[in-house]
């Protein structure tokens, strides 16, 4: 029996050469979309609104970024895993409430509420991991649980009130100050949107340049084929839903800070939002796939609608359908280009 | 020779079922050791158990007589003993080099960062080493399944393995791509690698194995020479009777009238200007390598993919298929090769499945279930196909490979089709099951049904089929009569690129 020499089972793999792949991988092509409907935004609203394009403003929709953008961060390492964490909105009201109990009622310095913070997430999101990983509880039930769960320990601990940073007069800059703007008094960029983006490049190395990354997306393509490969499955998944928790934290100071205060019922609803953003910015909710830039321009999407329609004096129910509306759209498109491959 | 593996007295539980009782199995260093049997005679067990995915409940393992105890696939791989799953255990959306090394990156100067480039370069090295060209940058989802077959065997070797468990590596190949196999099988054999293959073809063995052991039930019956073995033999002590494999009953051409013709049909790269006839009472063979689009064409008379232009007659009436559901009104039925993902819904029950296709047949009000009805129908396909299950209420994931393509058969013939389209109808079945479902669709066929069988194993479209129909990138290239028809015939046609033949 003769064969062609050239035996088919090795040659002519579909492979794009090296920045072509890059550009058009269909991560890639949504950040591009994405990318491009965030200018066409901008564009439209500053023709619509002279008030849009104002200094102030901006300032306002980068501060409103910041807490949602930190948000989606932490859920785009979970979603890459192929799992859901719907507790980060409620996770960071806690961990404001807890800095607060710190601050306000112990009169602890600043530096251990900011600690205090940063470990309850983490520790609150390695308690999800492990209802996941090792209790085998899925991740939309553990995590709507824990949604609840700290939700309601947030309304005990603080007794039902906000809890107000009097005693902890420099509080308030961790968010609303401006290293920047002393550098560059021009540009005035409030403490909240440079962690945002610091944190942003911290995490986007921490995936695609250390393991716990590269566990992040294995685990999210095969679950199995890790495991099956030696590794220790449950050890990782906690540690990356740990990792979303101590973000969360960041968040949960970010919003105190920006408030001067801990607002116990606040929370519920900025977990949909974060996924949005995460959605919207070209990650895969079935996990595998996934980017922080996506996310953070997800975020912005998100926030520069709101600040638009507002200006534009789009009725806030109105706004709310909007959002609605381009959450859907924005899945449909990369369901589509999907199905184009 | 030295003994690399040694296995003793080794039994495993699950529970409610014994899979494995007092088993023997040793291989030798530099030996292709087949382990053979049917279905749920225990091979796979065997092999996990070997790999530290199962513990055992009791007896020894050897591994160069010391005896080992593997809790995790980790502890096996560390003392050199690695698998390639039958399912390919691979993450699509890493790279070939990230794959390989999954759980062991190499780290940087600082040990938090993933040193990539000492990754890629390692990766390199071993796929060299095994003479394959893959880029160690490419990502996995968008390889072949044999480059993926590849990526597995680099990942073994990677762990430096002296035995390597390879459970049926073959099943997606076609024979270009085996004999790429086999050449790095005989490479690793050559460097002293001890090789445990798990397969259901009989020529393989032939080709690879030295030595053959035969599981059946879970108990060990022999070890023999693979060579001056017969496989009449072999399939004898697997099934534990004398299987009649007898040369097929000459087949006349049939006579039927012409069931369904198919006219220059076009659908993406995979489907260029098809044309072909299927008659009452006939087997029409479709045969070609993996990739040639005898799928495609398949899914594109189904209605399951688009079709840019074409004809479709049924029963020299002119058909507009769109949507599976037309084909099915139009009594045109396929059955999937992958069964599991397009033809049953393992998690529910025999009858289920079975009436599912029909439900509207079972409904009272056109909304309650009629049990009772369900139940009868069901019975009745058990008993016609002889499918070997405890009853009806018994969830289709329990059942046989082959056993499940009975299902799926009883599916489509519940939806009274008389075109029925075979995608691989035997794949991942044993020797038992396969002669009794060959038996099935030759029934299928007298009873006037117009069958299509896509295969990628030659000896089975040769053995079926009326007519043969070869494809080769998307074109038909030939067809041939049972009675002309030889492996190196159609083989000829399979590799006829259309571009080669043009130039």
């Amino acid at each position: 029996m003769t064969l062609p020499s050239d035996s088919p089972a090795l040659t002519g793999e579909r492979r794009l050469s090296g920045l072509k792949a890059r550009i058009f991988s269909p991560s890639a092509l949504q950040k591009l979309l994405a990318f491009a409907s965030l200018i066409l935004l901008l564009v439209f609203f500053s023709f619509a609104s002279p008030a849009f394009m104002q200094m102030d403003n901006i300032l306002g929709i980068l501060q409103a970024t910041a807490v949602n953008g930190v948000l989606a961060i932490a859920s785009t390492f979970v979603i890459i895993t192929g799992g859901i964490d719907l507790s980060v909105g409620t996770l960071m009201t806690f961990t404001a409430v807890i800095c607060g109990v710190f601050l306000t009622y112990w009169h602890l310095p600043m530096w251990l509420g900011v600690v205090a913070a940063i470990a309850t997430g983490a520790i609150c999101g390695t308690i999800s991991g492990t209802l996941t990983a090792k209790m085998k509880i899925p991740p939309f039930i553990a995590t709507l649980g824990m949604m609840l769960l700290l939700k309601g320990l947030s309304l005990v601990v603080s007794a039902d009130k906000p809890i107000y940073f009097t005693d902890t007069e420099n509080f308030y800059m961790i968010s609303q100050d401006s290293l920047i703007g002393y550098l560059l008094p021009s540009l005035p960029i409030p403490n909240a949107v440079l962690i945002l983006f610091v944190l942003a490049i911290a995490s986007s190395v921490t995936l695609n340049r250390t393991a716990l990354g590269r566990y992040t997306f294995a685990l999210g393509s095969n679950e199995e084929a890790v495991r099956l490969s030696g590794v220790n499955v449950d050890r990782w998944k906690i540690a990356i839903y740990g990792l979303g928790g101590a973000i969360c934290g960041v968040a949960g100071l970010l919003i105190a800070s920006r408030l001067n205060s801990a607002q116990p019922a606040l929370g519920q609803g900025y977990e949909l939002e974060a996924i949005a953003a995460v959605v919207i910015g070209g990650t895969s909710l079935s996990g595998g796939s996934g980017t922080i830039l996506g996310t953070i321009i997800g975020a912005f999407i998100m926030s520069v609608l709101t600040n638009g329609l507002r200006i534009m004096s789009v009725a806030q129910e109105w706004q709310i359908v909007v959002t609605g509306l381009i959450i859907i759209l924005a899945v449909y498109a990369d369901i589509l280009r999907r199905r184009k491959r | 020779m030295t003994s690399l593996i040694s296995v003793n007295k080794l039994s495993k539980s699950f529970p409610g079922v014994r899979a494995l009782h007092d088993v023997h199995f040793e291989l030798m260093a530099g030996e292709v050791h087949a382990l053979m049997g049917e279905n749920g005679a225990g091979k796979s067990t065997l092999m996990k158990i070997l790999a530290g995915v199962y513990s055992r409940d009791s007896g020894d393992i050897l591994l160069n007589g010391e005896p080992v105890h593997f809790s995790s696939p980790r502890d096996a791989q560390a003392v050199g003993v690695g698998i390639i799953h039958q399912e390919l255990q691979l993450m699509s959306h890493l790279t070939v080099a990230q794959n390989i090394f999954i759980g062991r990156e190499p780290r940087g100067r600082l040990g938090v960062f993933l040193d990539e480039d000492r990754l890629n370069a390692q990766a390199r090295d071993i796929l060299s080493r095994m003479h394959v060209k893959l880029d160690p940058r490419a990502m996995v989802g968008e390889l072949t399944v044999a480059s993926q077959q590849m990526v597995e065997i680099a990942k073994a070797l990677s762990f430096d393995s002296r035995v390597l468990i390879m459970d049926e590596p073959t099943s997606a190949l076609n024979d270009a791509e085996i004999a790429e196999l086999f050449r790095i099988i005989r490479e690793l054999k050559a460097r002293g690698v001890g090789i445990v293959y798990i397969s259901h073809k009989m020529d393989e063995l032939k080709q690879i194995a030295d030595r053959v052991t035969v599981l059946r039930d879970g108990e060990y019956v022999a070890t023999v020479d693979a060579t001056s073995t017969t496989v009449q033999a072999i399939i004898g002590m697997m099934v534990g009777r004398t299987l009649s494999d007898a040369a097929p009953a000459a087949r006349a051409a049939a006579q039927g009238e012409t069931a369904l013709e198919v006219r220059n049909l076009n659908a993406g790269p995979l489907v260029r200007d098809v044309s072909f006839a299927v008659r009452q009472g006939e087997i029409l063979g479709f045969a070609g390598l993996m990739g040639a689009g005898r799928t495609e064409v398949a899914r594109a008379v189904f209605g399951a993919d688009p079709v840019e232009s074409g004809e479709i007659f049924v029963k020299g009436a002119k058909a507009s298929i769109r949507h599976p559901r037309d084909a099915v009104a139009h009594g045109i039925g396929y059955l999937s090769e992958d069964r599991k993902r397009f033809g049953l819904a393992t998690g529910m029950d025999v009858e289920s499945n079975i009436v599912m296709s029909n439900l509207r047949h079972f409904l009272s009000c056109s909304f309650f279930l009629r049990r009772a009805r369900m139940r009868r129908r069901a019975n009745h396909f058990i008993k016609l196909l002889a499918i070997r299950t405890p009853s009806a209420a018994q969830e289709v994931r329990l059942l046989s490979g082959g056993n499940q393509q009975k299902i799926v058969i009883a599916k489509w013939l519940e939806r009274n089709c008389d075109v029925l389209f075979f995608d691989e109808p035997t794949r991942g079945i044993d020797v038992g099951a396969k002669s009794e479902i060959y038996k099935l669709l030759r029934a299928l066929a007298d009873e006037g049904k117009a069958i299509v069988m896509i295969s990628s194993e030659l000896p089975e479209i040769l053995r079926m089929s009326n007519r043969i129909v070869v494809m080769c990138e998307g074109r038909i290239t030939g067809e041939l009569d049972a009675a002309e028809a030889t492996q190196e015939r159609i083989m000829h046609l399979a590799t006829q690129r259309p571009t080669l033949k043009a130039a």
